[in-house]
C-alpha cells in the first residue's frame, strides 16, 4: 500500500520509539517533537465520550424498537433514524460549535470554546443510529421460541430482554459497538471544527484536544510543502489510524461471522 | 406491593426509557434543523445561489460550490457505478467460492469501514501526485469513487443474492447463456435495490469533506468549473471554510449553505427509501 511506503520514509527520519513514546506532538513548530500520544489521547477521549452518549441511547432505541414498539411505529421511525446517519458530518460539526458548545458554556462557564466534550456528545448523536440499527437486527434475529419460552415461564418483557434476548444477541451487539467505536475514531469533521487544534496530553474533556484525523486536516489545509518531513507526518498519522480501525473492523466482522454460524 | 407489580412497573419503566431514547435522536435532529433554518433561511435567495464566493459575507454566494457538487456527483457516478456493479456481479455469479473469495469478501467489508480521511491520503498520493491530476475535479471524483466503491459492491451483491434461484434456473432451462441470464433476468429483477444502494452511496459522497480537504480542494474558487481538470470546491468545503471564520456574517452563510446541502442529501435519501419500499412491494 502507498501509505506504508510513505510512512517508512517518515520512520527513517524519526525513530518508531520516539513516535510511540514522546509526549509532545509539535511537528509544525521549530522545535519538533513527533510523539503520537497526545493525538491518540485526544482521539480516545472524544471516542469515549461519544460511546458513553451513543451506547445507552442506541441500546434503548434498539430494545424498544425490537421488543416493544408496534410495527407501524417501527416502519416510520427507521427511515428517520437512517436520515440521522445520512446528515453530512460537516453539518454535525457546525451543530457542535454553534449549538452544543454555547449550551454547555451556560452550564459549565469554565469550558473553553473548543472542547472535547461538545465534539464527543455530537459524535455520539451521529453514531447512535449505527448501534441502534445493528443491535436491533441482532435482537430481531433471536429465535422467537426462546422469547416465548421465557414468557411461558411468566417473565415480563423486561426480564425476557435482559435475561434471554440480550445474552443471545450479545455477539451482534458487541460487533455493533466495536464498529461504532471505529466510526468514532475515524470521524474527522466534527472534531476538526469543534474540538480545536491543540494537541495536549489531557484527559480533561473541557479543554481543547486534537485527534489524529483533525491533525491530518490541519496539515493538508495549511501551506506545508509536499515532500517535507512535516508533510510526511500525515502518512505516519494516517497509517496509525488505519491500523486502529482495521483491527477494530476485523474483530467486529469476525464476531459477526461466528455468531451467524450459531443459529444456522 | 408484591413482586409481580414491581416487575410490571419495571417493565413499563424500560418501555418509557426506550421511547425516550428513540425520540431523543429525532428531537435532536428537529432542534438542529429548526436552528439551522432560523439562522439560514433569511440568507437564501436567488442572489445567494448565483453569487461567487467573496470576502464580504453579504456578497458571498454558493454558485461555485453547488456546481462543484453537481460535477463531483456526476463524475463520481460514472466512475464508480460501472465498476461497482461489475465487481458485485462477478463476485456473486462468476467467482469460485473458496479461500480467495472469502478473503476478498472480508477485505471489501473492511474497506467499507476505513475512515474517509484515509481515502483522502490515498487519493493525494495516487491521483494528485503519481497521476498528476492536481487538485482537480477528476482527482476528487476518483478519490470519492474509491470511497463509495465498496458500498456499491456490497449493495449489488446483496441485491443479486436476493433474486430467487427459480428465475435463474428457468432462464438456464430455456437455453440462455450465463450472460443472457444475468443481463435479462438477474439485473432487471435486482435493479431497484441496486439503485437504492447507489443513491445512498452517492449521497454519502456528496456530504464528504475530509478526503477532499486532504487532496487539496480549495475553499475559494472564483469561477465555475468547466472541464474535469479545473480546480473546484464543493458545498461541504464551503461550509467548513465559512464555519472556521470568525465574522458572524459567514456563520449565517454557513447555515444557509447547510440548508442547500441538506436539500441535496435528504432528496437523495428520500428517493432511495421510496425506491426500496416500491421494490419490497413488488417482491411481495
Amino acid at each position: 500500500m502507498v501509505l506504508t511506503v510513505e510512512a517508512i520514509a517518515f520512520f527513517k527520519e524519526v525513530s518508531v520509539i520516539d513516535f510511540l513514546t514522546d509526549t509532545q506532538w509539535t511537528p509544525l513548530f521549530s522545535e519538533k517533537h513527533f510523539g503520537i500520544l497526545p493525538l491518540l489521547v485526544g482521539t480516545f477521549l472524544t471516542t469515549f465520550i461519544a460511546i458513553m452518549v451513543a451506547f445507552p441511547i442506541g441500546m434503548g432505541t434498539a430494545i424498544y424498537l425490537s421488543e416493544y414498539a408496534p410495527t407501524s411505529f417501527r416502519k416510520t421511525i427507521k427511515p428517520l433514524l437512517e436520515l440521522l446517519a445520512a446528515v453530512p458530518t460537516v453539518v454535525y460539526g457546525f451543530f457542535a460549535l454553534m449549538v452544543v458548545t454555547p449550551f454547555l458554556q451556560k452550564i459549565i462557564p469554565s469550558i473553553s470554546g473548543f472542547n472535547a466534550l461538545s465534539a464527543g456528545i455530537v459524535m455520539g448523536i451521529m453514531i447512535f443510529p449505527f448501534i441502534s440499527s445493528m443491535s436491533e437486527d441482532a435482537l430481531h434475529a433471536v429465535p422467537k421460541s426462546l422469547r416465548e419460552a421465557a414468557y411461558g415461564m411468566g417473565s415480563t418483557r423486561l426480564q425476557t430482554v435482559f435475561k434471554v434476548t440480550i445474552p443471545s444477541a450479545s455477539s451482534g451487539i458487541t460487533a455493533s459497538i466495536i464498529l461504532a467505536v471505529s466510526r468514532a475514531i475515524g470521524e474527522t469533521m466534527i472534531v476538526t471544527i469543534a474540538a480545536g487544534q491543540m494537541p495536549g496530553l489531557t484527559l480533561n474533556p473541557l479543554e481543547p484536544v486534537q485527534t489524529i484525523t483533525a491533525y491530518i486536516v490541519q496539515v493538508s489545509s495549511g501551506d506545508v510543502p509536499f515532500g517535507s518531513l512535516e508533510h510526511s507526518t500525515i502518512f505516519a498519522a494516517g497509517i496509525s489510524l488505519f491500523a486502529l480501525t482495521f483491527i477494530l473492523n476485523s474483530i467486529s466482522f469476525w464476531i459477526n461471522k461466528k455468531y451467524q454460524q450459531q443459529y444456522e | 406491593m408484591n413482586n409481580a407489580t414491581t416487575n410490571r412497573i419495571k417493565d413499563n419503566l424500560l418501555k418509557y426509557f426506550g421511547i425516550v431514547c428513540t425520540l431523543s435522536g429525532l428531537i435532536v435532529l428537529a432542534i438542529f434543523i429548526i436552528d439551522i433554518l432560523i439562522d439560514g433561511v433569511q440568507r437564501i435567495d436567488w442572489e445567494f445561489m448565483v453569487s461567487l464566493p467573496s470576502r464580504f459575507p453579504e456578497k458571498a454566494g454558493v454558485l461555485t460550490a453547488w456546481t462543484g457538487t453537481l460535477w463531483i456527483l456526476f463524475l463520481t457516478a460514472i466512475i464508480a457505478i460501472p465498476l461497482g456493479i461489475a465487481a458485485g456481479i462477478y463476485l456473486e455469479e462468476y467467482s469460485k467460492k473458496g479461500r480467495l473469495a472469502n478473503l476478498l469478501e472480508i477485505n471489501i467489508a473492511n474497506l467499507a469501514g476505513v475512515p474517509s480521511i484515509i481515502y483522502g491520503i490515498l487519493g493525494l498520493e495516487i491521483f494528485v501526485r503519481r497521476m498528476n491530476f492536481g487538485g482537480s475535479l477528476l482527482a476528487g471524483s476518483f478519490t470519492l469513487a474509491l470511497l463509495i466503491l465498496p458500498v456499491i459492491i456490497v449493495a449489488t451483491r446483496e441485491a443479486v443474492k436476493a433474486v430467487p434461484k427459480t428465475i435463474k434456473e428457468a432462464s438456464f432451462a430455456l437455453g440462455a447463456t450465463k450472460w443472457q441470464t444475468i443481463s435479462r433476468q438477474v439485473l432487471p429483477a435486482s435493479a431497484s435495490s441496486i439503485i437504492t444502494g447507489i443513491i445512498l452511496a452517492l449521497s454519502r459522497a456528496v456530504g464528504e469533506t475530509a478526503p477532499l480537504i486532504v487532496i487539496g480542494a480549495l475553499a475559494y474558487v472564483p469561477f465555475v468549473a468547466k472541464t474535469p481538470m479545473d480546480e473546484f470546491t464543493v458545498l461541504p468545503m464551503q461550509i467548513f471554510n465559512w464555519v472556521s471564520r470568525p465574522q458572524h456574517g459567514f456563520i449565517i452563510n454557513a447555515a444557509a449553505a447547510i440548508i442547500v446541502l441538506l436539500c441535496f442529501v435528504f432528496v437523495m435519501n428520500g428517493l432511495a427509501v421510496y425506491l426500496r419500499n416500491r421494490g419490497q412491494k413488488k417482491i411481495q
